[in-house]
């Protein structure tokens, strides 16, 4: 956590209150919340009432996703468009729309950099436009880091009066998220990607778009999300949030220097890496590779050995990796999907991190190779 | 790591004793039973957790190895197609030689390793293999398939120490798995039912069962596969024997399909014969008779007997008659309590 942000929330945490309640305790907390609220508002693009506090992003992507689908169903909308390469967090919602609530759940596909195309929204949404409930397509993805032309594919859901989310987990902090400006309906944010605690985030909910409640309660975020107010973790969330709009410039450009740098020398030492993802639309803090004859659990595992942490994307509930769905839906075989790797960079990321992964990952390679897919 | 208390006390240990240690938990089906069936649906949770909560604790890197194909390849399609000849397979030496001392072992030294250590109950120093000093969790048996080759890059760190010490050990430690129940049977047959199991794959195919004395046809089975020399429950026998005595069976015939069945005075047998034979022990293979003792299946007796390798065959005259000997069973040869070699047992009378 950014050290603003553990201040924030430390100062809360001692305090008693309800920011519910009436008397002279819950007014402080209350206003501690309101406080907040503002300052995420502002700093995204939102107006104060359009924030509405969850647990994390996986929340506030089930809230968008089951509860625009509900609130839509009364009139015949019941086709869901989500892009193919969303996280779980979106995917597994709609599937579960799918198998029990009657959605029929469209995959938009995306071409080999893990774009949605504009006019395959389009072409999806004018089948029937009347039957669709909602469009999800992310801001930029957590495997590969490509960043999707929001503000023309919500233009295109509004076109025909369909809502539309996104799931901005990624980009901010490292892409300029403005709310408003991006048109969309529903924007997930998360807390702990940005510098924030762990377990609060925030759905961003514009006024006129009321999703039925996957939580139902107490009512106390503009009745579509019930439960008692965890005001130190939206205070710090607030204060990340803040910090991340300050130095998200200067921040995104450190990040792409570092990253551009790995890029390239990664290349140099592995000549057959193969860089995936959008070369120009990509968030500054991701490097995603596939290594031809690698094993990614291997190779990870070499890694780590030497001090560098990364990430092979998917594992299954048992811990067994998975050909990331994101990868397939871009083209490339299980084989190759396999053999994956991600290098993300974040605030405590240095030049001397990316020399380290430089110098180890060759023989780390020649190693996995010979080590064979299993 | 299983998930079990034997290899976390034995990763526990090799930690604490210095080397360098990551922690491997194997995936071994692609279709286990689940808690969650999502998106994204596989695998048992419980016992990987637990792996990795032990490996946690330990304070050692921890992965897990899916090799569910080479599994199923090797182990359970061996198994359902040793039961489909008219032998008896223990999967669990399999495993041993063909998963943990091949595969895993392989891709180990592959990333650079020096070997592979289990929580198997069994003593290896100079690369002689001998008997825990558990007598009771002794799984000496069941490695006794391995190679001198294997053998070599195997490391059992709990072979001194006894089942209670091992569980004491890992409470002292802080593993939570320090009284999680032993398994039992076999880890692809959730439910124990080995025949089901195999009426699944192998589907019904009725038979006779004959009596050895007289030659009548006593009854019917279901399928040759679900029998094993020995066995006496569950023969469904229609008609007492003229003798009166229970009938064990004796032999399975896949080729006729039959399951001859007799008293129990015909399932002693003395000499035994048995192919593939592997010489990991302190002694070179015996080209003269050699005065050493014979175990036959897991947990079994174990027979004095004379041992003696011609071609690509072992004969085992032993000093006593013994029962229930079983084609596809492993007979391993020791020296007190080293292991000499193996072979799988093909025949005996």
């Amino acid at each position: 956590m950014l050290p603003e942000a553990i201040e924030a929330m430390a100062a809360q945490l001692g305090q008693v209150g309800n920011a519910s309640a009436l008397h002279a305790a819950g007014r402080r907390v209350r206003r501690v919340v309101e406080e907040s609220r503002e300052s995420i508002a502002e700093a995204l693009g939102a107006r104060p009432s359009e924030v509405v506090f969850t647990s994390g992003g996986t929340e506030s992507d089930n809230l968008a996703i089951k509860g625009l689908y509900w609130a839509r169903r009364a009139s015949g909308a019941t086709r869901v468009l989500v892009s193919a390469v969303e996280h779980h967090a979106v995917l597994d919602p709609a599937a579960w729309l799918g198998d029990h609530q009657g959605a029929k759940v469209e995959l938009l596909p995306v071409d080999e950099h893990g774009r949605v195309q504009p006019d395959t929204l389009r072409t999806a949404v004018e089948k029937d436009p009347d039957s669709v409930a909602l469009v999800s397509v992310m801001w930029a993805n957590n495997e590969v880091g490509t960043v999707q032309p929001v503000r023309v594919l919500a233009a295109v859901a509004h076109d025909h009066g369909i809502p539309f989310h996104t799931d901005s987990v990624q980009a901010v902090g490292q892409l300029p998220v403005s709310f408003a400006e991006s048109g969309v309906d529903a924007l997930t944010v998360s807390g702990h990607k940005i510098g924030g605690p762990i377990g609060v985030g925030a759905l961003l909910l514009a006024r006129g778009v009321d999703p039925i409640p996957v939580l139902h309660g107490g009512g106390q975020e503009r009745d579509v999300r019930s439960g008692t107010l965890d005001a130190p973790a939206i205070a710090g969330l607030a204060a990340a949030v803040r910090i991340a709009a300050e130095t998200r410039d200067e921040h995104a450009k450190k990040l792409t220097e570092l990253r551009d740098d790995l890029i390239e020398r990664v290349r140099r030492a592995v000549p057959d890496a193969r860089l995936n993802g959008d070369p120009v639309n990509r968030l500054p803090g991701n490097a995603h590779f596939s290594f031809p004859g690698c094993e990614g659990d291997a190779l990870l595992m070499l890694l780590d050995a030497k001090g560098v942490e990364c990430s092979t994307g998917s594992a299954c509930s048992a811990g067994v990796a998975q050909p990331s769905h994101v990868l397939l839906a871009m083209g490339a075989d299980a084989a190759l999907a396999r053999g994956s790797l991600r290098f993300t960079l974040g605030h405590t990321s240095t030049q001397a991190d990316v020399d380290r992964l430089v110098e180890v990952i060759g023989p780390a390679v020649e190693r996995a190779r010979r080590a064979g897919l299993s | 790591m299983s998930g079990g208390v034997d290899s976390a006390v034995a990763a526990a240990r090799i930690a604490e004793a210095g080397h360098d240690v990551t922690g491997v938990h194997l995936a071994l089906s692609a279709n286990p039973q689940s808690y969650r069936t999502g998106a994204r649906g596989c695998c048992t949770i419980e016992d990987s957790r637990d792996a990795r909560r032990a490996a946690d604790v330990i304070g050692i890197p921890f992965y897990i190895w899916d090799m569910a194909e080479r599994f199923h390849r090797d182990v359970v399609e061996d198994f359902v197609s040793e039961y489909a000849a008219g032998r008896t397979p223990n999967p669990c030496l399999r495993c041993n030689e063909k998963i943990k001392f091949e595969a895993v072992l392989d891709r180990a030294v592959a990333l650079g390793f020096d070997a592979v250590a289990t929580g198997h109950h069994a003593r290896l120093a100079d690369g002689v293999l001998r008997r825990s000093a558990d007598p009771d969790k002794d799984q000496s048996y069941v490695l006794g398939v391995l190679t001198r080759d294997q053998l070599s890059r195997a490391i059992f760190p709990l072979g001194d120490s006894t089942k209670a010490q091992v569980r004491r050990e890992a409470a002292e430690r802080g593993l939570t798995v320090a009284d999680k129940p032993d398994s039992h049977d076999v880890c692809f047959i959730a439910d124990g039912d080995t025949r089901g199991f195999l009426a699944g794959r192998l589907g019904a195919d009725e038979g006779p069962i004959v009596d050895a004395l007289t030659g009548d046809v006593v009854g019917t089975h279901q399928g040759a596969y679900g029998f094993t020399v020995g066995q006496r429950k569950g023969l469904h026998i229609d008609r007492p024997a003229q003798d009166g005595r229970p009938r064990y069976v004796l032999s399975i015939e896949p080729v006729s399909n039959t399951v001859t069945v007799g008293p129990r005075s015909a399932l002693e047998v003395r000499s035994i014969s048995a192919v593939r034979p592997v010489w990991n022990g302190p002694i070179g293979e015996p080209r003269e008779p050699l005065d050493c003792t014979v175990q036959l299946r897991a947990h079994g007796e174990v027979y004095g007997c004379r041992a003696q390798v011609s071609g690509d065959t072992l004969h085992i005259e032993l000093d006593g008659a013994a029962t229930g000997v079983a084609a596809g069973q492993a007979a391993v040869l020791y020296a007190g309590d080293a292991v000499i070699g193996s072979a799988t047992i093909s025949g005996a009378v």
